[in-house]
């Protein structure tokens, strides 16, 4: 018989504090709060300050004097209309050759499709000038493929146009993978009982299937060649286009304001692109019932064969790109002295003083990845599982984390500069610090990693908080012990990405830094400027090479990890 | 004293009115099930007792203790869930032992109820498992062991069999009432299954639309439902009109038929009549509350079938008959045939709206 006087007590109740609730009560509260303070200050407060910056005269009356000036001088219809047509034209470009690249790996047969996914992957493990540097070394006036352009210049129009298809095709790929990974194969079996041919299905079952993916993945490259300054600044020539614009009035003439203006011309079709995705994502959600069985590709030589040949070339250009770079920081002198050396990284980079710059970009990616992480994934679990009383804070700070996917970089680091730079602010002291960029950093990758952590929340069981309250263990134990080692690959996933992502880019600190705290990619930029093609890539290489190691290691840590402490993953029934 | 009761409980989600000022008390040691369909408000109701909603109004004691204000972690129950709501990176015995002290101490005593627990729900020695090892049933059995191993006051089972198959419920089905009775733990449950409720509970709660219905033993629910919901809701009911006649009679179309109320003469009733209590005679027999009726529809259900029929004399008015296969010993009712059928007096249950 049961007996209740061996038993232990039930854990005894928590100290009271405030009508009759405790601190395990207010503690989400608490946290939310800091939480909404900290994106006020580092999002909300600075792009507001563009607001202000650009719609305040010197005397301070409301204006729209600076946007009248704006449009009134030398060149920027050109720039508009040309910013416009790049962007979609390397839209256009890059989506059918995402799409075919993926739908070969999700839904056929063909050899060797884990390979390719990686390759499809590897711009990203570069800043996106990589591929610019690259490609004026393939068709450059000393390129090796200088003739294939038939006399025109790869500085220009063409040349931005190829290096954005290959910095936003990653992008692309990736939603796309994503929205061709399921699909109802009931469908195909239904379409194959009426006798369709191939090409119906396709155009009747597949691409409908995959109609907000491919949406999504042309907003997000349409706001990339926006928004990315990089590319045109090293191989743009010439050529006016609005990030670049930005780019030349800020760090070349100091103009914040006319920069500020300008960042909001950016910003519009940028918020117009992430609220039309938004929308289109929102709607996405029951497209797939829980009752449909997955499709499943059944062997075609014919198409795997045309999509194995179609992937195989556009690999080895892929891979071209990056190799062209690393053999560039290999050899003595471009294209004259094909001797291999390592002098581009001693000399060049190590002697030459550059070499800082990669340590301050391992520590900047390091510290984002550090804090960005638990910062974003503890935000994301308040969200999710701390449902309570402070409903208009909890959508306030779900609006504050969905803002930054809908504002470029550029925009960002304006905002930073505005507002910190302020000689009245109280974190002046910040500006031109690693601590400014990790933080512009944290806030610039925000909202991918909050998707990411709030996928892993919704999936796991909704009555865990329940459950451990009834049981009378407070929240944050129940975070520990369980959603905490659940959502482990998630949160080690995102602070790979953050490392990379803050190893990598250009945009918002490239008006952030001093010439102690510069970044390594920021100094490839300067690298450029100055002709020192091989000590850019040098540097370009180290990152790309430090991007690996990283991924490399996250997938050794992981198979570690889930191998000793977390053998619940691999028990079946 | 009761062991919890609900004074004037009003829950909204907007517009919705999800809790419509319930009353209800549940005395110790009783089992009370929840009934009702999907959106009736019985999961609501059982959330705001563990404090997991906060009603808008209205007051929930437990023991005599006000507890309506007061967070999950000051009020003392067990839940269980059904989705398991296991934790699924801990073992059985951490997953057991989760509410229970940690402390060094009391290491020896909570690995002794761990023990105990399991043993109880008829798992022992599944300590060192993970809940994916084990079956939909099993991982129940955990989460229930889980949440009486604090020997709570109360325990709050919300639809805890509904994702388990046929078989497995049924057996859970009877192990956690015996065991209920053994512990002697007040216990309110959620289910929309009506043979579940009449199995297990003492007493039955039957909601619609945030309204409760009716409350009683599962008999009384069955055989005396106070309205069309629950007649319709728990088994199945022919609802007929008929007129009240001299003599505790009521006239249907052409056919009189003896009941047992008290009607005054003249007044127009509605009552309901269970499929099972319908008999079925020899053709030519004659005896009280008899009628001729003919076959328009034949359901075979296996232990059993149904039957659409119209009498014969009230035409307006379907009767749905329900015949044990062993019932009819071999008798083939076919579509068209014409069958003598009685309803008993006791049979015919006028029905007394409540508003």
């Amino acid at each position: 018989m049961l007996s209740s006087t061996t038993l232990p007590t039930r854990r005894q109740m928590p100290q009271r504090l405030l009508f009759g609730k405790t601190l395990d009560d207010y503690l989400p509260t608490i946290l939310l709060l800091i939480a909404a303070g900290a994106l006020s200050v580092f999002l909300l407060l600075p792009l507001g300050t563009i607001l202000l910056g650009s719609f305040r005269a010197e005397d301070g009356s409301i204006t729209l004097s600076r946007f009248a000036e704006y449009f009134a001088s030398a060149g920027t219809t050109t720039a508009i209309w040309n910013t416009v047509w790049i962007s979609a034209l390397v839209t256009a470009i890059t989506l059918p050759l995402a799409f075919f690249y993926a739908y070969a790996i999700q839904r056929s047969c063909m050899p060797l499709r884990g390979f390719f996914r990686l390759i499809g992957m590897s711009p990203l493990l570069g800043p996106s000038l990589v591929g610019a540097i690259s490609f004026i070394q393939w068709f450059g006036t000393q390129g090796v493929l200088n003739a294939w352009l038939g006399g025109h210049s790869v500085y220009g129009p063409i040349g931005i146009v190829i290096s954005s298809v290959y910095a936003s095709f990653p992008h692309a790929f990736m939603i796309l993978l994503v929205a061709l990974a399921s699909a109802d194969g009931r469908l195909y079996e239904a379409a194959d009982a009426l006798a369709t041919s191939r090409w119906r299905k396709f155009t009747t079952i597949t691409l409908p299937g995959a109609k907000y993916g491919l949406i999504s993945a042309a907003m997000v490259v349409f706001s990339y060649t926006v928004s990315d300054f990089s590319i045109p600044k090293v191989i743009g020539g010439n050529f006016q286009v609005l990030a670049m614009e930005i780019y030349v009035q800020v760090v070349g003439q100091q103009n914040f304001n006319r920069g500020a203006v300008i960042a909001l011309l950016l910003l519009l079709p940028v918020l117009l692109a992430f609220l039309i995705d938004w929308r289109v994502q929102r709607r996405q959600q029951a497209s797939l019932t829980a009752r449909a069985v997955p499709y499943a590709p059944r062997r075609s030589l014919r198409r795997d064969g045309l999509l194995f040949v179609y992937c195989a070339g556009l690999a080895i250009i892929l891979l071209s790109v990056l190799g062209m770079t690393a053999f560039t920081s290999l050899v003595r002198f471009w294209p004259y002295n094909l001797e291999l050396s390592l002098d581009h990284y001693t000399f060049g980079l190590g002697e030459a003083g550059v070499l800082d710059a990669y340590l301050n970009s391992l520590s900047i990616a390091g510290l984002t990845a550090l804090f960005g992480t638990p910062f974003i994934f503890v935000c994301a679990y308040l969200l999710e599982k701390c449902r309570s009383g402070t409903g208009w804070l909890q959508t306030v700070v779900q609006a504050m984390a969905t803002l930054p996917m809908g504002v470029p970089g550029m925009v960002l680091g304006i905002g930073y500069i505005l507002f910190f730079n302020h000689p009245l602010n109280p974190l002046n002291g910040l500006y031109h610090t690693l601590a400014i960029m990790v933080i512009a950093n944290v806030v610039h990758y925000y909202t991918s990693c909050h998707l990411t952590s709030l996928t892993a929340l919704k999936s796991i069981d909704r009555e865990f908080e329940a459950v451990s309250a009834s049981l009378k263990v407070p929240r944050f134990v129940t975070f520990w012990r369980v959603t905490l080692p659940l959502c482990l690959p998630a949160v080690l996933d995102i602070a790979r990405y953050l490392f990379i992502s803050a190893m990598t880019t250009v945009s918002a600190l490239v008006f952030l830094y001093s010439p102690q705290t510069i970044p390594a990619s920021v100094s490839i930029l300067n690298l450029d400027e100055a002709g020192e093609m091989g000590p850019a890539t040098a540097m370009a290489t180290l990152i790309v090479l430090t991007s690996v190691l990283v991924s490399l290691a996250y997938s050794l840590l992981t198979h570690v990890l889930f191998k000793r402490y977390q053998a619940w993953r691999h028990v079946g029934r | 004293m009761a062991q919890l009761k609900i004074q004037q409980l009003v829950k909204r989600f907007g517009n919705f009115v999800a809790l419509d000022h319930i009353e209800l008390e549940v005395e110790r040691g009783e089992f009370v099930v929840l009934l009702g369909p999907s959106g009736c408000g019985k999961t609501t109701l059982l959330r705001a007792i563990g404090g997991l909603e906060i009603q808008d109004e209205g007051k929930i004691f437990q023991a005599g203790i006000d507890i309506s204000r007061l967070p999950p972690a000051q009020r003392n129950y067990g839940i269980v869930f059904q989705s398991y709501a296991l934790f699924p990176n801990l073992s059985v015995a951490e997953n057991v032992a989760y509410g229970l002290h940690n402390r060094k101490a009391d290491r020896q005593m909570t690995h002794q109820r761990v023990e105990q627990m399991l043993t109880l729900v008829g798992l022992p020695g599944s300590q060192e498992k993970f809940p994916a090892q084990l079956s939909g049933g099993q991982q129940q059995r955990v989460a229930l062991a889980r949440a009486l191993a604090t020997s709570p006051e109360l325990l709050l089972l919300d639809e805890p069999l509904s994702a388990l198959d046929a078989i497995e419920r049924q057996r859970l089905r009877s192990e956690i009432r015996s065991l209920q009775t053994r512990l002697g733990v007040t216990t309110i449950m959620v289910t929309h299954d009506q043979e579940e409720a009449l199995a297990m509970a003492d007493r039955i709660v039957v909601m619609n639309l945030g309204k409760i219905q009716q409350i009683g033993t599962p008999k009384a629910v069955y055989r005396r439902p106070e309205n069309d919901f629950v007649a319709d809701f728990i088994g199945r009911a022919n609802v007929l009109r008929g007129t009240v006649l001299e003599g505790q009679c009521i006239e249907i179309g052409q056919i009189r038929l003896r009941y047992r109320g008290t009607e005054a003469c003249g007044t127009n009733v509605r009552f309901h009549i269970r499929p099972e209590e319908i008999r079925l005679l020899s053709t030519l027999d004659r005896s009280e509350n008899s009628f001729y009726a003919q076959v328009v529809k034949t359901e075979y259900l296996g232990a059993y079938s149904l039957y659409t029929l119209v009498p014969q004399g009230a035409s307006g008015s379907e009767l749905v008959a329900q015949y044990a296969t062993n019932y009819l010993n071999g008798w083939r009712i076919v579509p068209g045939a014409t069958l003598r059928l009685c309803i008993p007096p006791e049979a015919i249950r006028p029905i007394h709206e409540t508003p």
